[in-house]
């Protein structure tokens, strides 16, 4: 499974570039992105959700930040 | 700045419900137009131009209210003005003692955080009830989609908030725990079983945990706006309190004449007085009372009276 590390990248460059991370990818496939905490866990997924993707699941790591798990959805 | 060579002959119809106001110089007028809700179509904008090119100063003013003003303009052409801003349907807006163009946020259709369709709300009133004389003093309505509030919507005489009531969902509920760490007032918090416990009582009606959810798990319950009544800013700044909740977008108009028809009858003999001060006067209830009449779903049960912004309170040697 791709892993898109957006750690240290604000809102809304991280959105933007998960965007472009997910054209490398199939429908259907599935993504991990790691996003840090704040505003960006707050965004990013709903951000994703709203284009269309599937929001599979969200855990905080054990460093404290996010790893938001996704099915790329149809374009 | 062309003029008119005949003598003015002007159309009193059009200064009727105000909107003409007079600037310094001498013959010179500001025209403030009519924009609910700050919406402003391309082609009105490009005919605004023309229109203040030919005949007003070196710029426009936007106002704080969301109206562009043509600055020095000429009374004599105040006739033909109307005229040319009418061929694309730009209206003229008001001032004195009338229901004002209402203000409003962007809405939900492009903005994420809406919960309700501001715009859709500011131009109905804006039909229905714009430049209605009050009898005593000026009337302020604003829509806010949503809590954040950018329109300030509590410094109006009747302000609108877009509010939902969240539901949860616990089996589709995935327990992330991103409702809980959004929910700003803490009515959201993660239970023993992992899983989402809602407090009402500290819950604002924001829509946070709804639009934050990755699975859906949180909808919305009720949705509608929340009402607060008897604001102003001013010399003497009144903010308004809640009078009613998640009252349908489709009774705004309804309710804002209700609010009206009070005002007008107990502001009787009070002469230049703003609501917020009437309710004052009168005491909450009597307006909670009125309401609840016609609106029993969404009255609250109780509520406090306009709250006074003590604003000087500095120490002036």
């Amino acid at each position: 499974m791709p892993v898109i590390d957006l750690r240290g990248v604000s809102c809304p460059t991280n959105f933007v570039k998960a965007k472009l991370a997910l054209e490398e990818i199939e429908a259907g496939e599935t993504a991990q992105i790691l996003l840090d905490d704040g505003e960006p866990v707050k965004n990013v997924p709903r951000s994703l959700k709203a284009e269309g993707h599937k929001l599979l699941g969200l855990r905080q790591t054990d460093e404290g930040h996010y790893a938001l798990e996704l099915e790329k959805g149809e374009d | 700045m062309p003029e008119t060579q005949q003598p003015a002959k002007i159309d009193l119809n059009n200064l009727k419900s105000g909107g003409f106001i007079k600037e310094r110089g001498k013959d010179l007028f500001t025209v403030r137009l009519r924009v609910p809700g700050g919406r402003m179509s391309v082609p009105r904008l490009k005919k605004i131009a023309e229109v203040a090119e030919k005949y007003g100063g070196e710029f426009v003013h936007l106002s704080v209210r969301q109206s562009i003003e043509l600055i020095n303009i000429n009374f004599r052409n105040f006739d033909v003005i109307v005229e040319e801003l009418g061929e694309a349907t730009q209206k003229v807006a008001s001032c004195g003692a009338r229901v004002r163009v209402p203000v409003a946020c962007g809405g939900c259709e492009y903005n994420p955080n809406g919960l309700v369709d501001t715009q859709k709300s500011a131009l109905e009133v804006d039909e229905k009830l714009f430049g209605a004389a009050t009898g005593h003093h000026k009337f302020k309505v604003a829509f806010a989609g949503c809590p954040f509030d950018c329109p300030k919507s509590a410094t109006n005489d009747v302000g609108f908030q877009g509010a939902i009531y969240p539901q949860l969902d616990k089996e589709a509920c995935i327990s992330c725990g991103l409702c809980a760490k959004n929910c700003v007032p803490k009515a959201i918090t993660m239970g023993k079983d992992n899983k989402p416990v809602f407090e009402d009582k500290p819950c604002i009606w924001c829509g946070d945990c709804v639009k934050v959810c990755p699975a859906s798990a949180w909808s919305e319950k009720r949705r509608g706006y929340t009402v607060r009544i008897g604001g102003k800013w001013g010399r003497n700044p009144l903010v308004g309190t809640l009078f009613a909740t998640f009252l349908p977008e489709e009774r705004v108009v309804d309710f804002i004449s209700t609010v009206l028809e009070w005002y007008k009858e107990r502001a009787e003999s009070l002469g230049r007085i703003r609501l917020g001060d009437v309710i004052i006067k009168e005491g909450p209830q009597a307006l909670l009372d009125h309401l609840r009449k016609r609106y029993p779903e969404n009255t609250v049960a109780a509520t406090i009276p306009p709250q006074v912004i003590e604003t000087q309170v500095g120490i002036r040697s």
